[in-house]
């Protein structure tokens, strides 16, 4: 994995998520203190740190699975309040991969993709399934088109989970730990899509990941999360050979051992 | 050192090894298991004996007519035959075209038909009603043979369902005005009661149970509290109770002049009762959805009402099925208690032929066959239901 291929890569400077002072606590509990996060077009954006620091629950703000309490976030010039437009306006923009995949396991791999460009952007069922089919090329499962979920191995199964949010033809994507689930054999072809989709597309990411060859290779910038406050950013680069801050060294140190 | 291959242990597979292992394991299982024989072959010749020797059957043919259909005119039975001609071809046709659960339907019609016509034919009713019985469940089998072939669209099958309800209805009712005399419901009665009262039961309680669930978890606290309000109250109620409700206390909310048959206030009794009921299984069912299947349909974009339609309910529904079919089964039999107002469903039709002279001492035989009916129905209901969950399992968790 050469650091050359993070140094050549393209990020434009136009800003499409802006995080502001974004707070959020579940009941006494203050998880969000005061996040400040902007991505631009184009930028992958990895989130690591220890479970409980808080990356998930943000990256879940910024299609408003979970809700802020305070602070604001502006998503491609939509800003998120509890207006119902504005959130539909805002998740149609961007697609999200789950830890747990959470594919519907009554529908077939291809109804999966299908139900969403069918129903919100109402498509005749034969373009959704054009789309579908490329989409399935696309993440290099064609044949298994009409599997149901249970059929598949873990690593098919995120494959077709991010296939299906890409069937919305989403601008940015979120992924929100998206090999923790999968095992250790099936991580690659997991990553091999994700890295395909930052390279080829320039889609904007931002991935909540502890694969750091991964975040070597493919980040623009990596975020350090630690109670619920970004300890430090900067491209992977730095942040892998020259941590600044004393917490990130220390959690480096634990996940490269 | 090499691993040492076995032969397998002794198999208890075939008829005797099956008996060596399950019923002669040892000597008190051999002695427990020749008692049990014997006591059973006892009964069985006890019961076989009074069944073909001493019972009175005559009592179940010669008020075949009541059994059936009550008081409906004899002269227009011809309409109930026709209205089950109905089901009976688009039960054949969808057999033909999906296969499995429907089949089940279609194997049930026919049998019962046939069952019907045997009965019949033993009945004063006469061999008119034999061969139109023996049409109509011949007519599944045929229309079976076309469905498979004619590859009818779902669709149009589904909507010739929808349409065939309001003119199976209309066939039994009548229609003023038409050469269809209307029948009042005062003269249904028998079986053609029970199951339309089951019947009709099922249809209206299903969706609206599924909404009460819904309800119950809406965000909206009117929804929520007015859902759970009916839920609790309903449930904390017997259902005699609410049927004596519906039939004296229900005419007096409407607005004057307006007319509710007694049928018709037994069937909303009967459904708003089975609803609160069908809305606890649905919701049990919907409490089992992970919250992940929630997110990732609201993060695709999906609306509320959306991301129930699509995602929520088809995976609740298919995981009460099981319940809910008990709860149908349990309708159906409850349906006998609209005997207290005075309806002639089955087992009231049962009690009014015994009170009939001729019928002196025949109690044993009419209530057997009433319970014969009520188990063929009960057990096509969860023969259906094993169907239809196999069916849906396919692939899935």
């Amino acid at each position: 994995m050469s650091d050359s291929v993070a140094e050549t890569k393209q990020a434009t400077n136009r800003e499409i998520i802006v995080a502001r002072d974004v707070h959020k606590w579940f009941g006494q509990l203050h998880v969000l203190r005061g996040i400040d996060l902007t991505v631009n077009v184009g930028e992958v954006v990895v989130i690591f740190g220890a479970s409980g620091s808080g990356k998930s629950t943000f990256i879940r703000t910024i299609n408003r699975l979970e809700e802020h309490q305070r602070g604001t976030i502006t998503v491609d010039g939509i800003e998120l309040t509890n207006d119902i437009r504005n959130i539909a306006a805002v998740r149609s923009e961007i697609g999200m991969v789950f830890q747990s995949f959470n594919l519907f396991p009554h529908l077939t791999a291809l109804q999966n993709f299908t139900l969403a460009p069918m129903r919100v952007r109402k498509y005749a069922r034969k373009d959704a399934d054009a789309v579908g089919m490329k989409l399935l090329e696309r993440v290099g499962i064609p044949e298994q088109a009409h599997k149901y979920p249970a059929q598949l191995s873990g690593g098919q199964q995120q494959r077709v989970a991010i296939a299906r949010a890409l069937a919305m033809n989403p601008k940015i994507m979120l992924f929100d730990e998206p090999t923790s689930a999968l095992d250790p054999e099936m991580i690659s072809e997991v990553l091999d899509v994700m890295r395909g989709l930052a390279e080829e597309q320039g889609m904007t990411m931002i991935c909540v990941t502890h694969e750091m060859g991964f975040a070597r290779a493919v980040a623009n910038r990596m975020v350090f999360f630690d109670e619920g406050v970004i300890v430090e950013e900067g491209p992977p680069r730095q942040i892998f050979e020259a941590p600044q801050q004393e917490r990130t060294k220390r959690f480096l140190s634990q996940i490269l051992h | 050192m090499t691993a040492e291959t076995l032969t397998p242990p002794a198999t208890t597979i075939g008829p005797i090894g099956w008996l060596r292992a399950n019923l002669f394991s040892g000597p008190v299982s051999a002695f427990v298991t020749v008692l049990v024989g014997a006591a059973l072959v006892w009964l069985a010749i006890q019961v076989g004996g009074w069944a073909t020797a001493d019972a009175r059957w005559s009592v179940v043919t010669d008020n075949l007519r009541v059994f059936l259909i009550g008081r409906y005119p004899g002269d227009l039975a011809w309409r109930i035959w026709l209205s089950l001609a109905i089901p009976s071809v688009l039960a054949g046709l969808s057999a033909g075209a999906f296969g499995r659960t429907t089949r089940t339907l279609a194997v049930t019609l026919s049998a019962v038909q046939a069952l019907i016509a045997i009965l019949i034919a033993f009945s004063p009713i006469g061999i008119l009603g034999v061969v139109a019985y023996a049409a109509n469940a011949a007519a599944v089998w045929v229309s079976y043979a076309v469905g498979r072939r004619a590859r009818i669209p779902r669709r149009v099958l589904a909507g010739a369902w929808l349409v065939s309800l309001p003119i199976t209805f209309v066939l039994i009712a009548g229609f003023r005005g038409t050469p269809l005399t209307p029948v009042g419901t005062n003269e249904w009665g028998g079986l053609l009661l029970t199951v339309l009262l089951a019947a009709v039961g099922i249809v209206l309680s299903f969706p609206l149970g599924v909404l009460l669930a819904l309800g119950r978890r809406s965000r909206l606290p009117a929804v929520r509290i007015l859902s759970t309000g009916y839920i609790e109250l309903i449930r904390g109620v017997p259902l005699v109770t609410i049927l004596f409700m519906a039939d004296l206390i229900l005419p007096l909310f409407l607005p004057g002049g307006w007319q509710l048959d007694r049928v018709a206030r037994a069937m909303g009794g009967i459904s708003l009762f089975s609803a609160a009921y069908v809305a606890e299984n649905v919701r049990g069912g919907l409490q089992s959805i992970p919250s992940g299947q929630v997110e990732a349909a609201q993060a695709l974009g999906l609306s509320g009402v959306q991301t129930n339609i699509s995602i929520v309910l088809p995976q609740a529904l298919r995981a009460v099925i099981p319940a809910n079919v008990g709860l149908f089964i349990s309708l159906l039999k409850d349906t006998t208690l609209v005997t207290i107002i005075g309806l002639l469903e089955l087992l009231n039709v049962g009690r009014a032929v015994l009170g009939q002279p001729e019928s002196l001492g025949a109690r044993m035989e009419v209530y057997l066959f009433i319970a014969a009916v009520f188990f063929v129905l009960c057990y096509a209901m969860s023969q259906a239901s094993y169907r239809l969950e196999r069916q849906l399992g396919v692939g899935t968790r």
